[in-house]
C-alpha cells in the first residue's frame, strides 16, 4: 500500500528526515515511536503533503501512484487520512458544511454524484454515535470551542465519515483521558476494514493496548533505527530510548558522543 | 480640473434642470452651485477623500440622465414634489455643504425620492428602492433620497444599486435620514454593479431620543465605490449600528468612510466593517467615532477586520476615536490578515480542493457580518449571494429585471 524509500525532507531549510525507508502492506498497523523532534510528525506531514515541508530526496508510492506528485486533496481523496496532533479551529465553517464538502469531493474523485442531503445527515448521525460525539458539537463550527479531547474525538469522527484506507494517527492519544482514549481507540477499531492500514504515532504503550500494531518502528534523528514487534513498544515504555541509541549501528556517531 | 465641465453644464442647463424639478429642490441649486465653484471636488489631500481619486472618476464626458422616478403605489413612498405633508422642510438640511459631491448632487438632482413613515406606524414589509443604470454611452445619474420617520415609526428600507452594460457609469447619491423620537430604522444598501461603475454615495443620518437605527452597507460587485455615512446622534438613549460587507477582486476599489457623532449622552454605537480584497483590488476603511463633551455615558465599539486574499491586494484601515467627554466606554480595533494557511491545509487534507477551501474560508470570514442582518429573508439571500460572489458567479446582477 505505502512504500517509502530513502526519504529526505527539510522544514525551513533544516533537514529533519535523513533517509527513511518504510513499507506498509494492506491491513498492517505500524506504530512509530521516538524522542521529541525525531521526525515522526514530519514524516506524517510529508505523507499528507503539507506544503511547509520540502522533500529533497527519495520517493513515496501509494497504491502504485507517485504520492509526492499529488496535491494534498488528491492524496486525501485517494484514501489517506491524518488525525492531526493539534486540530485547528475554523470559525464560521460549520462541521456539516465542512464534511459535506469533504465527502462530496471524495465522491467526485470516485466519479460519483454528490450525496443527497438526507443521506448525508443520516450518515452524520450514524457515524457520530460510533465515536460517541455530542450532537451539539456537530452543530458548531469546525473545532470551535472544542476541548482538546473533543478535538481528538472529532478527528476520528471525520475519519469515520471519510472512510480512508490509510490512516495516520499523530499522537491521537495525547490530551485524552482514559475513557476518551478507549472510545477513540474502539471507534478506530470498529471503523477499520481488513485492508485498512495505519501509522500510529505515540509516546505511550496505552494506545497500543487497544490498537495492537503489527510492527513497531523507532525513529531517531530522522532515520528508522530499530524495527520490531509489539514487544518493542513495551521495552521502550520500560527503558526509554537510550539503550537503542547506544546499541544502534545505524546511529549517527556525532550524536552518540554527546 | 474635472469640475469645469460640470460648472459649464450647470450654467448652460440650469433652466432645463429646474423645469424638470420642483421648487424645494430648485431653491437649493444656486447656493450649491456657488459653493461648488468655490470648493470643487475634494482632492486626495482632503483627509476624508485620501483613498479615492474623485477627479479621475468625474473626468470622463458623461451624458447626464434625467430619468423620471418610477414609483409603485405605496403609502410610504413618494416623489418629493407630491409629498403628503410639508416634507420640504427636511430637504437638504443634513447634507454637508462643504462636500463637493453633495454639492454637485444638489445642483443636478432633478427628483427626490421620499420615504415618509407617519407617527407610530410600523411598516410591515420592507420598502424596496431599486436603482439601475444602463446606457450605450458613458452616463451619469444623480440620485436623491429623503427618509423621514416620525416618532414611533418603524421601517426597513432596502436600497439596491444595479448596473447593466459594460459602460462607464457614474452615480452620485445623497441620502438624508431623519429619525424622530422612538423610531426604528433598518436601512440596507446593496451594490451589485459592473466594473465600469463609479459610485459616490453620501448618507447623512440624524437621530433623536430612544431611536434604534441600523445601516448596513454591502458591496458585492462594483467598479469604484466611495460610500460616506455620517451619523449625528442628537438625542439620548439611542442605539446606532453600522455594518459593512465589502468584497472586491480584479481591480475593484471600495472606500467606506464613516463618522458617528455622539452629541447627546447615554447613547450606544456599534460598528463592524469587514472586507475581503482579492487579486489587485483595493479596500479602504476610515471610521471615526467622535464623542462630544456632553455625550457622557457613551458606549461605542468600532471594529474593522480585513482579509487580503492575494499578495497584490491592498487594504487601508483607519479606525479613529476622538473623545471630549470623561465618562465613556469606547473601543476601536482593526485587523488586516491573510488567509490562514493552517486551516487551508487542514481542509485540503480532508479532500476539499484548494479553491473551494479558500472560498469556504472567505465565506466564513464574511459570515460574521451577514449574521448581523436582522431582516431574515435578506440575510438568507445574502448568504447565498456572498457565496456566489466568492465562486465568481455574481459577475452581473441577476436580481433586476433588465438582467434576466
Amino acid at each position: 500500500m505505502l512504500e517509502i524509500k530513502n526519504l529526505h525532507a527539510n522544514v525551513n531549510g533544516k533537514e529533519i528526515l535523513k533517509g527513511v525507508d518504510l513499507t506498509i502492506r494492506d491491513g498492517e498497523i505500524h506504530a512509530l515511536m521516538g524522542t521529541n523532534g525525531a521526525g515522526k510528525s514530519t514524516l506524517s506531514k510529508v505523507i499528507v503533503g503539507d506544503p511547509s515541508y520540502e522533500v529533497t530526496e527519495g520517493s513515496i508510492m501509494f497504491d502504485g501512484h507517485d504520492l509526492l506528485a499529488m496535491k494534498p486533496e488528491e492524496r486525501a481523496n485517494a484514501g489517506i487520512f491524518m488525525s492531526f496532533q493539534q486540530p485547528i479551529e475554523i470559525p464560521g465553517v460549520s462541521m456539516a458544511n465542512f464534511l459535506k464538502a469533504a465527502v462530496n469531493a471524495k465522491r467526485k474523485y470516485q466519479g460519483l454524484d454528490p450525496m443527497k442531503a438526507s443521506d448525508f445527515l443520516s450518515m452524520m448521525r450514524e457515524k457520530r454515535k460510533l465515536v460517541s460525539m455530542d450532537s451539539k458539537l456537530v452543530n458548531r463550527s469546525v473545532n470551535e470551542g472544542f476541548s482538546g479531547g473533543e478535538r481528538k474525538r472529532n478527528e476520528i469522527f471525520q475519519m469515520a465519515m471519510l472512510e480512508p484506507t490509510f490512516c495516520i494517527l499523530d499522537e491521537t492519544d495525547s490530551g485524552l483521558d482514559v475513557d476518551a482514549l478507549r472510545i477513540v481507540a474502539e471507534g478506530f477499531n470498529k471503523l477499520r476494514k481488513p485492508e485498512t492500514s495505519a501509522i500510529i504515532i505515540t509516546h505511550y504503550q496505552r494506545l497500543l493496548d487497544y490498537i495492537t500494531p503489527d510492527t513497531v518502528h523507532v525513529l531517531l534523528d530522522g532515520r528508522i533505527v530499530k524495527t520490531g514487534g509489539p514487544e518493542l513498544a513495551k521495552q521502550i515504555e520500560d527503558n526509554g530510548f537510550d539503550w537503542i541509541k547506544g546499541g544502534s549501528i545505524n546511529y549517527d556517531f556525532e550524536s552518540v558522543t554527546c | 480640473m474635472s469640475e469645469q465641465q460640470y460648472i459649464e453644464f450647470y450654467s448652460e442647463c440650469r433652466d432645463m434642470i429646474m423645469s424638470k424639478s420642483t421648487a424645494v429642490m430648485n431653491n437649493e441649486r444656486d447656493k450649491a452651485f456657488e459653493l461648488f465653484k468655490q470648493y470643487g471636488f475634494p482632492s486626495q489631500k482632503v483627509e476624508r477623500y485620501k483613498y479615492t481619486d474623485v477627479d479621475k472618476a468625474f473626468a470622463p464626458n458623461y451624458g447626464i440622465l434625467f430619468t423620471p422616478l418610477g414609483i409603485a403605489p405605496s403609502s410610504y413612498i413618494f416623489s418629493l414634489k407630491d409629498a403628503p405633508k410639508d416634507m420640504t422642510a427636511y430637504y437638504n438640511r443634513l447634507a454637508d455643504t462643504s462636500d463637493g459631491i453633495t454639492l454637485l448632487n444638489t445642483m443636478l438632482a432633478h427628483e427626490c425620492l421620499l420615504i415618509y413613515v407617519p407617527k407610530n406606524t410600523k411598516v410591515e414589509k420592507p420598502i424596496n428602492v431599486d436603482n439601475w443604470i444602463r446606457g450605450a454611452v458613458p452616463s451619469m445619474m444623480n440620485r436623491r433620497l429623503l427618509v423621514v420617520l416620525e416618532s414611533g415609526a418603524d421601517a426597513t428600507v432596502i436600497v439596491g444599486d444595479h448596473a447593466t452594460d459594460q459602460q462607464a457609469f457614474l452615480t452620485t447619491q445623497v441620502v438624508e435620514v431623519f429619525c424622530h423620537d422612538n423610531s426604528r430604522l433598518d436601512l440596507y444598501e446593496i451594490e451589485e454593479t459592473t466594473p465600469g461603475m463609479n459610485r459616490f454615495s453620501n448618507v447623512y443620518i440624524h437621530t433623536e431620543n430612544d431611536c434604534n437605527v441600523r445601516h448596513s452597507c454591502i458591496t458585492l460587485h462594483n467598479g469604484t465605490t466611495r460610500n460616506l455615512c455620517d451619523v449625528s446622534m442628537e438625542g439620548q438613549y439611542t442605539e446606532v449600528t453600522l455594518n459593512g460587507c465589502a468584497i472586491a477582486s480584479a481591480t475593484q476599489h471600495i472606500d467606506n468612510n464613516t463618522l458617528i457623532r455622539h452629541i447627546a449622552p447615554n447613547c450606544t454605537s456599534n460598528e463592524l466593517y469587514k472586507y475581503v480584497v482579492d487579486e489587485q483590488a483595493v479596500g479602504a476603511f476610515a471610521g471615526k467615532i467622535l464623542v462630544e463633551k456632553d455625550a457622557q455615558k457613551t458606549s461605542s465599539q468600532e471594529t474593522n477586520n480585513n482579509l487580503c486574499a492575494s499578495p497584490e491586494a491592498r487594504m487601508y484601515s483607519q479606525p479613529m476615536l476622538e473623545i471630549y467627554a470623561d465618562d465613556v466606554k469606547c473601543a476601536h480595533g482593526s485587523t488586516v490578515g491573510v488567509m490562514d494557511e493552517t486551516a487551508l491545509f487542514y481542509m485540503r487534507q480532508r479532500g476539499i480542493p484548494e479553491e473551494q477551501a479558500r472560498m469556504l474560508l472567505k465565506n466564513a470570514f464574511m459570515g460574521q457580518v451577514i449574521d448581523q442582518i436582522s431582516y431574515e429573508p435578506l440575510r438568507s439571500k445574502l448568504y447565498v449571494k456572498v457565496e456566489k460572489r466568492f465562486l465568481g458567479e455574481l459577475e452581473k446582477c441577476k436580481t433586476c429585471n433588465l438582467c434576466k
